[in-house]
């Protein structure tokens, strides 16, 4: 007698890959590498100090966040939601005010002749700032020049700057509007 | 003559479950393939601020990763820790560790490295200010201050 041999049964395969897949589900994490990206300056020589620049006072913002999560620009608190708009006039300087950044005119590649603010933000923190608020004030100042770069990409290229395909045209744009923050040299200003 | 015989009465055919365990399949392939496992076990607690403006680490494998945060146990204290790969480390540590990520790397990549800061919200900025001055010591510049995404804060 020919025997039939019997089928695997196959219904608990699912139930089998049902764990699998839960515990591959509890295990993991979706990938959250995402953040502000920065560039350290270099290290300073202490045997061979670097010069001293002469930076106009006017081309200046100077941002410092307090021990208490306090923000002072210019040496007036302000609150952070202001801080945006406060960062984009003072890189923009549309009416060519005496009290804000001097603008440059420059030859880029793509834009021809622009105006390039002289300004730089100086981001100064305490020790006792929390990395929260730091992280809040490096983002409101990030949004400022995004905007600008967004602005002024859709005015000559009529895109907006993170969706510029041509790389000559995002590297002009970002010549014309520099991340120009500075990060001073730490110092304790008001203990730990 | 040809009888047809019904076996018993018309039955509904039962569906059939073999291609299951195959789609199940295909879904544990993906989250597989779109998910990371953990590398290093979090010895601090880790919940990073919120942003905006970011930028995706593009290339995982040119990343080093930093982790600062209060200890989860609380024997370590409640001081904010720095964590290199397993183990609690101190500032001085942190020149040797870009250098051993370095060696570790294939020469044209090095250059490229970037370190992600996986900072806690609640830290305090001297910790993470050692923390940058030693990087700069060690000529890592690029690096990434790690956040969550937000929408847009004012708009």
């Amino acid at each position: 007698m020919a025997r039939i041999s019997p089928e695997l049964n196959t219904g608990s395969m699912a139930d089998i890959s049902f764990l699998l897949l839960t515990f591959f589900l509890l295990t993991s994490s979706i990938d959250t590498d995402q953040g502000i990206t920065r560039r350290l300056p270099p290290p300073l020589d202490p045997n061979n100090p670097p010069p001293d620049i002469d930076i106009k006072d006017r081309n200046v913002l100077k941002v410092l966040v307090s021990k208490s999560n306090a923000l002072l620009v210019q040496g007036k608190f302000i609150d952070i939601r202001d801080l945006k708009e406060t960062a984009k006039l003072f890189l923009l300087n549309p009416q060519n005010s005496e009290d804000l950044p001097e603008m440059e005119e420059k030859e880029i590649a793509g834009l021809g002749k622009i105006k390039v603010s002289k300004g730089v933000i100086s981001l100064k923190n305490d020790r006792g700032t929390s990395y929260e608020t730091y992280i809040n004030v490096q983002n409101e100042l990030a949004a400022a020049i995004s905007e600008l770069r967004n602005d002024l990409s859709k005015q000559k290229f009529g895109v907006k700057y993170s969706d510029l395909n041509d790389r000559t045209q995002s590297d002009a744009i970002s010549k014309a509007i520099p991340v120009a923050i500075s990060e001073a040299e730490p110092e304790n200003i008001g203990g730990k | 003559m040809a009888r047809f015989k019904k076996a018993g009465g018309r039955k509904i055919p039962g569906i059939n479950t073999g291609s299951m365990s195959d789609i199940i399949f295909m879904f544990l392939f993906f989250f597989m393939v779109i998910t990371t496992i953990r590398e290093v076990t979090l010895l601090v607690k880790l919940r990073p601020p919120q942003a905006s403006e970011i930028q995706k680490l593009e290339k995982k494998a040119l990343v080093s990763f930093i982790y600062i945060g209060q200890p989860v146990q609380s024997k370590y204290g409640n001081e904010s820790r720095i964590q290199l790969n397993n183990s609690f480390s101190s500032v001085s540590d942190i020149q040797a560790f870009v250098a051993a990520e370095r060696q570790s790397r294939n020469e044209a990549d090095r250059k490229m490295l970037t370190t992600s800061l996986k900072v806690d919200g609640e830290t305090k900025m001297g910790v993470v200010t050692d923390v940058k001055q030693e990087l700069r010591k060690a000529s890592a510049f690029k690096i990434n201050y790690s956040t969550r995404k937000k929408g847009k804060v004012t708009e």
